[in-house]
């Protein structure tokens, strides 16, 4: 693969912590290298900012290989930046060119509260999950595993949900703040498997409750959760959500 | 060193161990409280499965939640004993396996307590709704791994320490529903607060406010990972760190075999100075995979351009029995002798091709097949071989390429070893216990099961047998003579003193205010560890090596700077207290590796070496656990646990 360097410009979201106003602030970095990842440039800016004295972007990160989730930026209008399917930290420096200018924020939520510049407060999602985001299954309780056969298209939809990656980039992309994308892949994993079933109806009611206490936005199906989503979540998901909570509504004895 | 291994045969050790360990009963177990440190595999099933039996529970993680942990990353598989294959797989198999792979340097009793244990895993996952890949008739799927000739490890496509921890993190997150467990995350411990002899709690750091919290607990659990990251370079996630475990060590913990490193043979290779980390491609990849590298040295053509007969497939060469699936360091260091000798590939030519134009083509021809159709092109065959790859190992590809930028379905992937796991850690007992009563270490913190080498889709498997089916039991044994310690109040004068102390450090470092950042003085220690303490390591390497650090341990407490304030969020200032514990952890892995005169597993002496550059074992002087003992700075004392092999003879390991 060819690679060139570059010089760019970088517009940065600063904000000291959660009760400051925060701004844009602008910042040069040159001889950027285009096999460089995205977060590592933003390591040489740092590495520069603290040479000069001044207060490096604190950002989240931590795998670095697309599956913890953690890394959360919204570059030039698109959680995650410019590649599909693809986190922050797997976005590549040859996504851009000599000269562009890259405009950096945070993830944008009510619900997820920016601690300082580009780290944002996501708990609300650990909190949908204690909802109702699980099996009940005591350990030593289990069955041996192929007990129960389950039909590979169903196994294979079922990962194709868990594959979640919990990052809230789908909530950052919707006008609303909708989580539903988030919410409908977890109900789809675990109600798609026999040993889901038992709490399926209170699982969805329980888990939609949660997530509009937290505060996140209704769903109008613009479909901008799927197209940015790191993972290729579907957005038939929330289809699933939506039927399961209809039924649910209407045989709930609670 | 008494690891307190049960009386009677290996085979019953464990179940004897489960039916005369101590118990507590459920009104009692309410009264006890629990710390847990860290949220991955280990850590949250422990979480899980003590706050089910009762036990109050607090964990914690410096991550933004729970799920982020490391385990997530691992790729490949779990294995588990439990011969769906019908292949001859069995417990005795993944036990001796196991201590075979581990180059005789783990112990007997608690490997085969891990075979036991593996079956119930996978039950207790697929129960969870951890959605393991499966064959059309709806059971299981296995595939193959480095290291053994059966079929035992179950998958989730290449992201089964995703799906494995989310499976915890489910289970984990309904205790803290259901008030068993309180969760803190981005929570740093830094220190172990031990009284009259036992351990009775944490400091611990909010990373957000900066505050220092002190938290009581009858018991303290260590499931904070292991110390990759002290080269710098690693596939660990740049968080992964050492220091809780270190905290615990200075404290009184012995560490177990800290030289004990695995360098994983297939990651991509470095591609500059920027680099912040490597990213490994599953070892699943070696199944269809085919390593490489051209018989001419510098040879400069395209991959494409080198005729077959052109081609050193070395592995398959060395290792006629296991091919390209000899264990972890075997194939390691073959590709390391390759490139040093001039053969390697790439711009750097620090690399070796893994090659998929076979697989694709033998699945292809097995596609056409199954349609019984004879005429099938050649164009046409490869593309239904892509089709079977993709569907196999899809994800693995796509990430090769977002990062290099090439197409691996076709030209071969360029790979090279990197810094993978650590088999080292803190020195348990049989039950988990370190040298602290009260203190454990679960999963990669601890130096167990692994011996000095860890076979692949081995790390999930102990790290759940450790938090779901091993520490239940344990901690009771322990816990059941707690029941009369009241909580202690956190006003106690050795939770001041502990505070104290943290937050002396604390203005310490950020008083330096030095010229040198944080990640320039990891870089250089990454970079002595690297080179002389890596894959290849000899007697001055290591001498020169514990001098460098000495050194740069003195810059770093002089010179380092660290920006921001102690009471905000403040990263730098969390990995300027990380690096420091790296920079004394790396000193005694040197330390270690100098002591350890001979080659095993992941510990390469180039003083110790056959004729043929395979690793040579000195059972005679080093058929022992060293455990080491902090007296000081520099300073550490040496005690050995001899390990007696009662039932696997040891020979000299080999893959030919």
């Amino acid at each position: 693969m060819e690679h060139y360097n570059m010089n760019l410009t970088l517009k940065v979201w600063r904000q000291k912590n959660q009760s400051d106003r925060g701004q844009f602030e602008t910042y040069k970095v040159s001889n950027i290298s285009s096999e460089m990842s995205f977060l590592e440039m933003f390591d040489v800016l740092n590495e520069e900012l603290i040479q000069e004295g001044k207060d490096p972007i604190a950002f989240d990160h931590d795998c670095r290989e697309g599956i913890c989730g953690m890394c959360s930026m919204y570059i030039d209008g698109k959680p995650h930046g410019p590649w599909q399917e693809n986190t922050t930290c797997q976005l590549h420096m040859r996504a851009f060119k000599d000269g562009d200018t890259i405009t950096v924020e945070p993830w944008r939520a009510n619900a997820f509260p920016v601690l300082k510049d580009l780290v944002t407060d996501r708990t609300a999602f650990d909190r949908i999950i204690q909802a109702g985001g699980f099996i009940s299954v005591n350990t030593g309780n289990a069955v041996d595993a192929n007990a129960l056969p389950i039909e590979k298209a169903k196994a294979d939809d079922a990962f194709a949900a868990a594959a979640c990656i919990g990052c809230g980039a789908c909530v950052a992309a919707c006008k609303n703040s909708s989580a539903l994308l988030f919410v409908g892949a977890k109900v789809a994993h675990l109600g798609l498997l026999p040993q889901g079933e038992p709490e399926r109806k209170e699982r969805v009611l329980n888990m939609v409750a949660q997530m509009d206490k937290e505060g996140f936005g209704a769903c109008t199906s613009t479909g901008a959760c799927e197209a940015t989503c790191p993972k290729g979540i579907s957005i038939s998901n929330i289809n699933r959500l939506n039927k399961e909570y209809l039924v649910a509504s209407l045989v709930s004895e609670k | 060193m008494d690891a307190r291994i049960p009386a009677g045969p290996l085979d019953d050790k464990w179940t004897d161990y489960k039916g005369h360990c101590k118990l507590v009963n459920p009104a009692n177990k309410r009264k006890l409280e629990v710390i847990i440190i860290g949220t991955g595999l280990a850590g949250a099933s422990a979480a899980a499965s003590l706050g089910e039996l009762g036990y109050k529970v607090k964990a914690f993680c410096f991550q933004d939640s729970p799920r982020r942990a490391h385990s997530i990353a691992a790729q490949g598989g779990i294995n588990a004993a439990k011969n769906y294959q019908n292949d001859g797989d069995s417990v005795f198999r993944l036990f001796y396996d196991t201590i075979k792979g581990g180059d005789y340097r783990a112990r007997e009793a608690n490997v085969h307590r891990l075979a036991e244990v593996s079956a119930n895993i996978i039950d207790q996952c697929v129960a969870q709704g951890v959605p393991f890949a499966r064959e059309y008739g709806g059971l299981l799927s296995n595939r193959s791994f480095g290291g053994t000739q059966v079929q035992r490890t179950f998958y989730a496509a290449g992201q089964t320490g995703q799906q494995l921890l989310i499976g915890a993190y489910q289970a984990l997150e309904r205790q803290v529903a259901l008030g068993n467990v309180k969760m803190y995350s981005r929570h740093e411990m830094l220190e172990v607060v031990i009284i009259d002899g036992k351990t009775r709690g944490i400091i611990a750091r909010n990373l957000v406010t900066g505050e220092l919290e002190r938290h009581f607990g009858h018991a303290v659990l260590l499931c904070s990972g292991g110390y990759g990251n002290v080269f710098y370079l690693s596939t660990n996630a740049m968080g992964s760190n050492v220091t809780a475990a270190w905290k615990a060590h200075k404290a009184g913990a012995y560490f177990g075999n800290p030289c004990f490193t695995q360098i994983h043979p297939t990651c991509i290779p470095v591609s500059g100075d920027h680099q912040s980390k490597l990213t490994l491609m599953s070892e699943s990849l070696r199944n269809d995979g085919r390593i490489w590298v051209p018989k001419k040295q510098g040879d400069n053509r395209r991959p494409n351009e080198i005729p077959e007969e052109e081609r050193d497939y070395y592995l398959e060469r060395r290792y006629p029995a296991f091919g390209n699936l000899v264990p972890r360091d075997v194939a390691s260091r073959a590709a390391k002798e390759r490139c040093d000798a001039g053969y390697g590939v790439g711009s750097s030519k620090q690399a070796v091709y893994l090659d998929y134009a076979a697989a694709i083509e033998r699945y292809g021809k097995i596609e056409a097949g199954k349609q019984g159709n004879d005429n099938v092109g050649k164009d046409e065959i490869i593309k239904m071989g892509k089709e079977v790859v993709k569907e196999k190992y899809g994800n693995l590809f796509d990430m090769y390429e977002k990062i290099t930028g090439e197409n691996p379905y076709e030209v071969p992937m360029r790979i090279y070893p990197a810094v993978h796991y650590t088999m080292g850690g803190l020195w348990v007992d049989y039950e988990l216990m370190t040298t602290v009563p009260g203190l454990y270490a679960l999963g990669e913190a601890n130096f167990s099961d692994h011996g000095a080498n860890r076979l692949g889709a081995s790390a999930l498997m102990q790290g759940l047998a450790d938090g779901y089916f091993v520490i239940p039991y344990t901690i009771g044994n322990y816990l059941a003579d707690e029941i009369r310690t009241a909580p202690i109040p956190t006003s106690h004068p050795a939770f001041e003193a502990a505070e104290k102390s943290v937050s002396d450090r604390l203005n310490t470092l950020m008083n330096i205010k030095g010229k040198q950042t944080v990640e320039s003085l990891h870089k250089r220690l990454g970079k002595i560890m690297w080179d002389k303490c890596g894959m290849a390591r000899n007697k001055q390497g290591l001498e020169e090596a514990i001098k460098e650090i000495q050194q740069l341990k003195k810059e770093f407490w002089s010179d380092v700077k660290i920006p921001g304030g102690i009471n905000e969020l403040n990263p730098e200032l969390d990995k300027a207290g990380r690096v420091a514990d790296f920079i004394e952890l790396g000193e005694l892995m040197c330390k270690d590796a100098l002591e350890r005169e001979e080659s095993c597993g992941g510990h390469f002496r180039e003083e110790s070496q056959s004729e043929d550059g395979e690793a040579l074992r000195h059972d005679d002087r080093f058929m022992y656990v060293a455990a080491w003992e902090y007296k000081g700075d520099h300073n550490w004392q040496l005690h050995k646990e001899e390990l007696v092999y009662d039932v696997v003879k040891p020979s000299t390991r080999s893959y030919k």
